[in-house]
């Protein structure tokens, strides 16, 4: 029994990633940065105050919890530019080569080559999320006992954030050259980061305008309001009523959520991705090879 | 040859071929296909019976590797109509029975040459119980057996068409493309490509080879047509194209106004001591001789010959260009 041939490009995306050591070099580089993390983490505990007494275990947990939202933002920045990088060239490289000509040739319709490679692509992003974050957590946990409220929720959050930069990438790359596409992927998701930071700061101040910016740049990339999304599952109750304690002002920081993302922003995350896989499809089933 | 003239003749051939052997491989009427501004094929109407070898041939830039395109549905036409095996073009049963060698041939370099073609097979799609058979049968016929296993990576540029070529040929399709099919091969591969053909042509398979290089057309073509400027300037069966007698005579003792003076016995290749006349009836052979030598010419040579496909497509450009 033959695979369906979007099957076969999603296998083959995986397989190109796997023979290139793509794989193996984040795999490597994933362990590094839990090793040294772990490290890092564990000095925390050691932290004296200055009469000589160790810090009480809330005041670990706060600097942790801390310090994990910074890492994370880290990691999920990582993961995001990765996919937008992998992504920008996963189809215009191939019709500049002329790779997909006998592929194309064949009884293959041109969405099964993107939703292929989406597939294939979209599958390892969400496979490194899991297992590098649950490594990291897993290493916080070991270093300092500590672990965010919400983990299952802050590793959805992150994946899907780089399915957002997959996604787009992928998109750009029907029409643009993989190096145009990948760049415009990555500045398009500093500018939604910066549009939020905006928008709470808007939020913040009481200031419409500014305000409308953020949710303006979430609906038009969902990366930056998903990262909200796992910064509240990073952090402990006691901060988050805090927080709120504080009102507007307390929701002015790119590195502090009072709130989980609204259901109805999930429901257009949903939207988000189909449309921008049709637009895919769209476009890349208009161009000429 | 005027427009008209070769529509007429495509459509008495499609009539007659299509009642001797149902549908035929390939069937173009007026396919035109614009970018921008530039016409890349202009109202390209032929028909490419089954079982034949179809040569289609032109000078670099004059619409062969667009009209492929447009054939396989890589390329959508401006205007026109098509059919591959009497479906319309970009039809995706039609693709399951043919073959495909692009001329900017590539397949993944992470892959082996044997992995290559299981993905065609799988693409194809073949039974998966006959991918070891086919993939063993045609790396054998392009001569990749001892290859099978290693990375496309580490082939050099002809290995990688005769992968390319081996991949079309999967699956013993109805009709294959073949583009270019040995810019990159050596004369033993170019050699083999004819022998592929010709074994293509034996078993009934339609080949679609385009070319620029004529005498490689003139060993395995039964059937050619010339496009220049996205138009097709002359078809026909071999024999029809070639039935002129080309005349070559070495001679001395000419200056160039009188060599002019000869353009009334048709277009001359001129190469200083040798003139070869590209089309002249073999009757006025000694009419030419007698005027050389009133000129004061010394003739050392006269031989005619039949026309090759060279003389005849450098005469069809220069009309062309007339």
């Amino acid at each position: 029994m033959n695979l369906p041939p979007v099957l076969v490009i999603a296998r083959l995306t995986i397989q190109e990633s796997s023979r290139r050591r793509l794989l193996l070099a984040l795999l490597v580089l994933t362990l590094l940065v839990v090793g040294f993390s772990a490290w890092g983490f564990n000095k925390i505990t050691t932290i004296t105050r200055s009469d000589g007494t160790p810090l009480p275990p809330d005041q670990v947990a706060f600097i942790t919890s801390q310090l994990l939202i910074v890492v994370v933002f880290m990691f999920s920045g990582v993961l995001a530019l990765s996919a937008a990088v992998v992504a920008g060239p996963l189809i215009s490289s191939e019709v500049e080569s002329g790779l997909l000509l006998s592929m194309l040739a064949r009884p293959v319709r041109r969405s099964e080559i993107v939703i292929g490679k989406w597939l294939g692509l979209g599958v390892l992003v969400a496979i490194y999320a899991a297992v590098a974050g649950s490594l990291e957590l897993a290493a916080v946990d070991w270093a300092t006992g500590y672990l965010p409220p919400h983990p299952v929720q802050l590793l959805t959050y992150v994946g899907v954030e780089g399915l957002i930069l997959l996604s787009l990438g992928l998109l750009l790359s029907t029409r643009l050259s993989g190096i145009t596409a990948g760049v415009i992927a990555l500045v398009a998701w500093l500018v939604g980061w910066i549009a939020g930071v905006v928008g709470d700061i808007g939020t913040g101040l009481q200031n419409e305008a500014l305000a409308n910016v953020g949710v303006i740049s979430h609906m038009v990339l969902p990366s930056d309001g998903l990262w909200r999304g796992a910064i509240y599952a990073m952090e402990p109750e006691t901060f988050i009523a805090a927080l709120r304690a504080l009102g507007t002002a307390g929701r002015a920081s790119p590195f502090a959520a009072t709130d989980p993302p609204p259901t109805s922003f999930l429901l257009w995350v949903a939207v988000w991705f189909a449309i921008v896989l049709s637009l895919s499809v769209l476009s890349f089933r208009r161009r000429e090879i | 040859m005027a427009d008209a003239e070769v529509a007429d003749r495509e459509e008495a051939a499609v009539s007659e071929e299509e009642a001797a052997a149902g549908t035929p491989a390939v069937r173009t009427v007026d396919l035109t296909k614009r970018f921008g501004h530039t016409v890349a094929l202009a109202g390209l109407s032929m028909t490419v019976p089954r079982g034949e070898v179809f040569g289609f041939l032109g000078p670099n830039g004059a619409g062969k590797t667009t009209a492929v395109k447009l054939l396989l549905g890589l390329l959508t036409p401006t205007s026109g109509q098509g059919w591959l095996l009497g479906e319309p073009l970009g039809d995706l049963g039609a693709r399951r029975r043919i073959g495909y060698l692009p001329e900017l041939f590539r397949y993944q370099q992470w892959l082996s040459a044997s992995e290559v073609l299981a993905l065609h097979c799988e693409l194809a799609p073949l039974p998966r119980a006959s991918w070891k058979d086919e993939i063993r049968t045609v790396l054998e016929t392009v001569g990749l057996t001892d290859r099978a296993n290693d990375r496309v990576g580490t082939f050099s540029k002809g290995m990688q068409q005769r992968l390319g070529l081996g991949a079309a040929l999967l699956g013993e399709p109805e009709l294959v493309f073949l583009d270019e099919p040995t810019s990159a091969l050596d004369p033993v591969g170019r050699h083999d490509v004819r022998e592929i053909i010709r074994g293509l042509a034996s078993r009934g398979t339609a080949v679609f080879l385009n070319s620029h290089l004529l005498s490689e057309v003139e060993q395995v073509c039964d059937r050619v047509a010339v496009v220049d400027h996205g138009r097709v300037i002359a078809s026909g069966t071999m024999d029809d194209l070639l039935s002129g007698t080309a005349v070559r005579v070495r001679v001395a003792g000419l200056s160039q106004a009188d060599k002019n003076k000869l353009a009334s016995y048709g277009r001359i290749d001129d190469e200083g001591d040798q003139l070869t006349f590209a089309s002249l009836d073999a009757e006025r052979v000694p009419e030419l001789v007698a005027a050389i030598v009133s000129m004061g010419g010394r003739v050392y040579e006269v031989a005619p010959r039949h026309q090759t496909l060279e003389d005849r497509f450098l005469q069809l450009l220069e009309d062309e260009e007339k």
